[in-house]
């Protein structure tokens, strides 16, 4: 039998995994990004928004894997967005393991927010 | 500034709101937002991005301690996170529509607000003892660890602790903050929660919300990797080492001296906005 306990254990422990993953593909793609951009002007006064391939997430996935210093960063940003997620959906299973139904639909419906946020909204 | 200066300076100012955040328990973003617009005069969109996912890491990477400690309630957690995700999505959507002047004067207001609360000594709601049949459906209770046996607690008033949750992961998504007193203010003092069970499921509740608003916050182009990067990794091991230093509650005086600076950040930020100079 699998308590509560266990289960929030191995969340938590999902979730600084995703964390320490995140932080390090971060300073990698950070790395790179003042070796070949450190001497550029910093200006962020004005808004512009970040170009479109630094927006959705298959792009960014393509830039970072082509070494695009920015888009390994922001790779990193959605390891990061996607611990979180990763956790709930870990919490589906963990309900319909204990077979409580009405929480496996509840964290359906977080499941859904969180994943229509990240495809676009 | 070159971007190496300028990612230096940011990185190591995140380094000290991280740490303040975590010594006084109100979190990075707090403290991260007004230094990035005020100090650097960074357009406040870039700026509840980078916060925003500073948030995101904090709350994710804090998560293993609140579990260990036994007090965290996953049910209570998850049902309340249908409120704030929902919430998050509505304040990640006013973000992109709304004049950076009025989320200037919002963050402000929100600033002397959670100045107030933290000033306070934390009141213990006195556990409810009649039955909500409400929440017992919905299984909102548990129990914790008092010396050697376990207290049992319910949630009560459950719709109103749902209410302010929405309003919190309102606030979250608008500001790229995690909004974890408000988050504790509706487990503790509308619901009757335990403080101590209030508190670390709102630590746990703040990643899962703030991931809500992130995915907005990215479509529209709010994250910057060349802001977000010295950010996220400041706060994050400025929080670390505040978790480290941080043995017991911080006492009364260094709350107030705390206090007296956010709301000093609050009228600052709500002055500049009147100005339109943020």
């Amino acid at each position: 039998m699998i308590t509560d306990r266990q289960v929030e254990t191995s969340i938590a422990l999902l979730l600084r995994a995703g964390v320490l993953l995140a932080a390090v593909v971060v300073l990698f793609g950070g790395i790179l990004y003042l070796a070949h951009e450190g001497n550029v002007h910093a200006d962020y006064r004005l808004f512009h928004g970040e170009p479109e391939n630094l927006r959705a997430p298959s792009l960014v996935l393509r830039g970072a894997f082509t070494g695009t210093p920015k888009a390994i960063i922001e790779l990193g940003l959605l390891l990061l967005i996607l611990t979180p997620i990763a956790r709930v959906a870990f919490s589906v299973i963990a309900f319909a393991a204990e077979r409580d139904y009405m929480y496996v639909i509840m964290t359906l419906v977080v499941l859904a927010v969180l994943l229509y946020s990240l495809l676009g909204g | 500034m070159h971007v190496t200066v300028f990612t230096v300076i940011l990185f190591l100012g995140s380094l000290c709101a991280g740490f303040l955040g975590a010594l006084t328990g109100l979190g990075g973003g707090v403290v991260i937002v007004p230094l990035l617009t005020l100090a650097f005069g960074i357009d406040i969109r870039y700026a509840i991005g980078a916060s925003l996912v500073s948030v995101i890491a904090t709350s994710s990477g804090a998560a293993a301690a609140y579990v260990r400690e036994g007090y965290s309630n996953i049910r209570i957690g998850m049902f309340l996170e249908i409120a704030t995700t929902f919430g998050a999505l509505a304040g990640a959507y006013l973000a992109t529509q709304l004049p950076t002047k009025i989320i200037a004067i919002i963050f402000g207001m929100a600033l002397l607000v959670s100045a107030y609360f933290s000033s306070r000594e934390p009141a213990e709601a006195s556990p409810s003892e009649k039955p909500d049949s409400l929440a017992h459906w919905l299984k909102l209770e548990g129990s914790y660890p008092v010396g050697d046996s376990e207290r049992l607690y319910r949630a009560r008033r459950v719709p109103l602790g749902f209410g302010v949750m929405f309003g919190a992961g309102t606030l979250s998504g608008l500001l790229g903050i995690g909004s974890g007193a408000m988050k504790v203010l509706a487990m503790d003092q509308a619901m009757g929660l335990p403080f101590k069970v209030s508190t670390t499921t709102s630590n746990f509740m703040i990643g899962v919300t703030a991931a809500a608003s992130a995915g907005i916050y990215l479509s529209r182009g709010f994250l910057d990797p060349g802001l977000a990067m010295p950010v996220m990794l400041g706060v994050l091991g400025g929080s670390m080492l505040g978790a480290k230093v941080l043995v017991r509650a911080p006492s009364h005086s260094l709350r107030i001296v705390f206090a007296m600076v956010i709301v000093a950040l609050g009228i600052e930020m709500i002055f500049n906005a009147m100005k339109g100079r943020l």
